[in-house]
């Protein structure tokens, strides 16, 4: 006798989907046993190919700081130079296929099978998205970008003696003209935070949940490839994949985990008086994965789940709190300027060739586009995992639209109460500050300073842990074979890796550049996995039934 | 003495609960209980099947097979959890509270060091589990070493 209770949480029957016919069986490449009372369940040889690589390249890192922060700073140069065409390129084409995605028919196609519904309320899949998509970069940026662009675009431009330019501003700047400075620079911002980005996460979340809940494929980067690949997918083509994202999600939250030391230490230093130094980022990192790792221990729903609720509140009312007291009439008639200043300087920002703002198409564009590649593993299977049951228009509507117009609002509060500032105000300090100091100096204008920068502080420090555990359980995931119950104790391991990846690139020679080199150089070969990618999706919903 | 005997099954691993599975068949024959055979399976594909639905139908063959064997009653439910390796006891707690179990048989493995740091599942469910459990460790320890350890 066989009974099922209701509200045991299966989704309602699947419907019509294209299951692929595969050999393959989950797991069958992993290594399960255990060492001593601890209990392992691994891919091989992914897991043991990119383990050995982050535990060597740690150990380099530390060994040879000099040498290492030198290579770092020449890869840095080498690809934003040599390659800044390709990032712009690539990005571009991410945007315009998915907005072709959403006009096609294709976009009727329902992720999990033609009957399947929706696990989560639009409510809890936003707040996921955000804690895990952007969180500590837009608390590090929401008020030096904004700033930093003004300042470079009214400072106008500067060419050095070989004819290329010297200056930070983006395209032709707008010297001495503070209204059309701020239009660019909130436009130069909102580009980077806006469409490009999401369309990034968009494809690899859509092509992790198409090949996994609609083909029954395992949850990995690699089965995007089986239209293309087929079998070989399963062998080393498919482990190369699986570890360039590995490689790619581990330095792209390392790079994060940096800012975010950085900024938490620049806002402790300015509350508390405590030192900016090494030692002090040190001892935060180290404490904040500590708590990632408890945050770990805890699993999705009691961990990450809470602990981003928590911060999606927190930045809500910092939101709501510096709209209010700063300059508000000015700040929401801004969004909407902003916007159309977004519109209006995108094809110009987006273009990637015969560009003579070198340093902000390679020393910003670029180096985002990197960025962004570089979490759409992490960002992109956290999409997927929450995104069963919608359908592509509706998931490309969602991811690409939605959060971008957060972002917008986001940068256009935090970026536009500092500019106008400075413009009304003649109040200057968050445009002298330091990157990391310039949001705190931003809020020393407003009331409450002393809470409001603390809850800055706690913002970082939780988004923080958010992004360390749930990059952890990606990676885990990753090298695990698309396993999504591996032993938690590998995802304590990556825990502490990300952490000491933080740790060694913040303490070599470079700073937090080399976290930007590393970025960079391993976001390149995934840029080109992405591009295939989007032929795989393709060919992948070509084969589903459309409603 | 017992009405709904809940019994946690991993199917990826059956070998190690056929210890718990014996004793939970017994303790229902003798009490005339139902055993309620749980499961938990993520909405991702997995080597036990690519969607829940599917895992559910491995479940149920599993609880109609120890049915056979044992001949007492069972019935079987698939839990889907967002973060089974983590969420596990948790996610089993819920389900013994909407089956209104009396008691959980359930498969654990030998005190460890690292138990102090990083409870066993098990452990996690005797602290918060109103009802009896009964933990079985699947490799029975004879008198001779029970005085060594």
């Amino acid at each position: 006798m066989t009974d099922t209770p209701p509200d045991t949480g299966i989704p309602e029957p699947e419907g019509v989907s294209d299951v692929i016919e595969t050999e393959y069986e989950i797991g069958q490449d992993n290594v399960e046993g255990s060492l001593g009372p601890i209990g392992f369940d691994i891919h091989n040889p992914v897991f043991a190919v990119s383990g050995m690589a982050i535990v060597a390249f740690v150990f380099y890192t530390l060994a040879l700081p000099e040498q290492a922060g030198s290579l770092f700073s020449a890869m840095f140069d080498a690809v934003t130079k040599g390659f800044d065409w390709f990032f712009l390129g690539a990005a571009n084409i991410f945007v315009i296929f998915c907005l072709l995605l959403i006009v096609t028919p294709m976009g009727s196609i329902r992720l999990g099978g033609s009957e399947a519904t929706p696990d989560y309320t639009y409510m809890g899949w936003f707040a996921m998205l955000f804690a895990a998509g952007m969180g500590i970069g837009l608390v590090f940026y929401g008020v030096s970008e904004p700033m930093s662009h003004f300042s470079s675009s009214i400072g106008g431009i500067s060419v050095g003696e070989n004819g290329v330019r010297t200056d930070w501003a983006p395209l032709g700047g707008a010297e001495g003209d503070q209204e059309a400075a701020i239009r660019l620079g909130m436009a130069a911002t909102i580009f980077h935070w806006g469409l490009h980005p999401w369309a990034i996460y968009a494809i690899v979340a859509l092509a992790l949940a198409l090949f996994s809940y609609n083909k029954g494929l395992p949850l990995t980067v690699r089965s995007a490839f089986y239209p293309i690949l087929g079998e070989r997918v399963w062998g080393w083509p498919g482990h190369v994949i699986d570890i360039l994202a590995v490689f790619a999600t581990l330095f792209g939250l390392a790079t994060s985990l940096g800012f975010g030391a950085t900024q938490a230490n620049a806002g402790l230093n300015e509350l508390f008086g405590i030192p900016i130094s090494d030692t002090t980022e040190v001892v935060l990192i180290t404490a904040i994965t500590a708590v990632a790792l408890v945050s770990v221990l805890r699993g999705l729903d009691g961990g990450v789940k809470v602990l981003s609720e928590i911060n999606m509140a927190l930045a809500l009312l910092l939101l709501v709190f510096v709209l209010l007291t700063g300059s508000t009439v000015a700040v929401l008639t801004g969004f909407f300027d902003y916007l159309w200043a977004y519109v209006e300087y995108l094809p110009a920002l987006s273009n990637p060739v015969g560009r003579e703002d070198v340093n902000f198409m390679q020393g910003w564009t670029s180096f985002y586009w990197a960025w962004w590649i570089s979490w759409s593993p992490f960002v992109g299977m956290f999409i997927a995992r929450v995104s069963r049951g919608r359908t592509v228009r509706e998931f490309m509507i969602c991811v690409l639209l939605i959060p971008s117009l957060v972002c917008v609002l986001w940068m256009s509060v935090f970026g536009g109460v500092a500019i106008h500032q400075v413009v009304q105000d003649g109040y200057t300090a968050a445009q002298e500050a330091d990157l990391p100091l310039k949001l705190f100096k931003m809020l020393d204008e407003l009331p409450l300073t002393g809470i409001t920068s603390l809850v800055g502080i706690v913002l970082v420090i939780v988004f923080f842990v958010t992004s360390s555990d749930s990059g952890s359980l990606v990676i885990d995931t990753i090298t695990a074979g698309g396993k999504v119950d591996a032993p938690v104790p590998q995802r304590v391991f990556w825990a502490i890796f990300e952490g000491a990846v933080a740790i060694v690139l913040l303490l070599s020679a470079g700073g937090l550049g080399s976290l930007q080199s590393m970025v960079i150089s391993t976001g390149l070969p995934f840029t080109i996995v992405l591009l295939v990618m989007c032929v795989a999706i393709w060919k992948g919903l070509a084969s589903e039934r459309k409603a | 003495m017992f009405k709904k005997i809940m019994v946690p099954v991993d199917l990826a691993h059956k070998s190690s609960l056929s210890r718990s599975l014996e004793l939970a068949a017994q303790l229902a024959r003798e009490n005339g209980a139902t055993v309620w055979y749980v499961g938990v399976t993520s909405d991702a594909p997995g080597k036990l099947g690519h969607t829940p639905a599917e895992y559910a139908k491995k479940l149920e063959a599993f609880a109609a097979s120890e049915t056979e064997t044992h001949g007492h009653q069972a019935s079987s439910t698939a839990v889907v959890a967002n973060d089974p390796a983590a969420d596990l006891s948790a996610v089993l707690l819920k389900a013994a509270h909407e089956i209104e179990a009396d008691l959980i048989v359930m498969a654990t493995h030998g005190p460890a060091f690292t138990d102090r740091i990083w409870p066993s599942h098990g452990e996690q469910m005797a602290r918060k589990f109103p009802g009896s459990i009964f933990l079985v460790r699947q490799d029975p320890i004879h008198p001779d070493e029970r005085t060594a350890t």
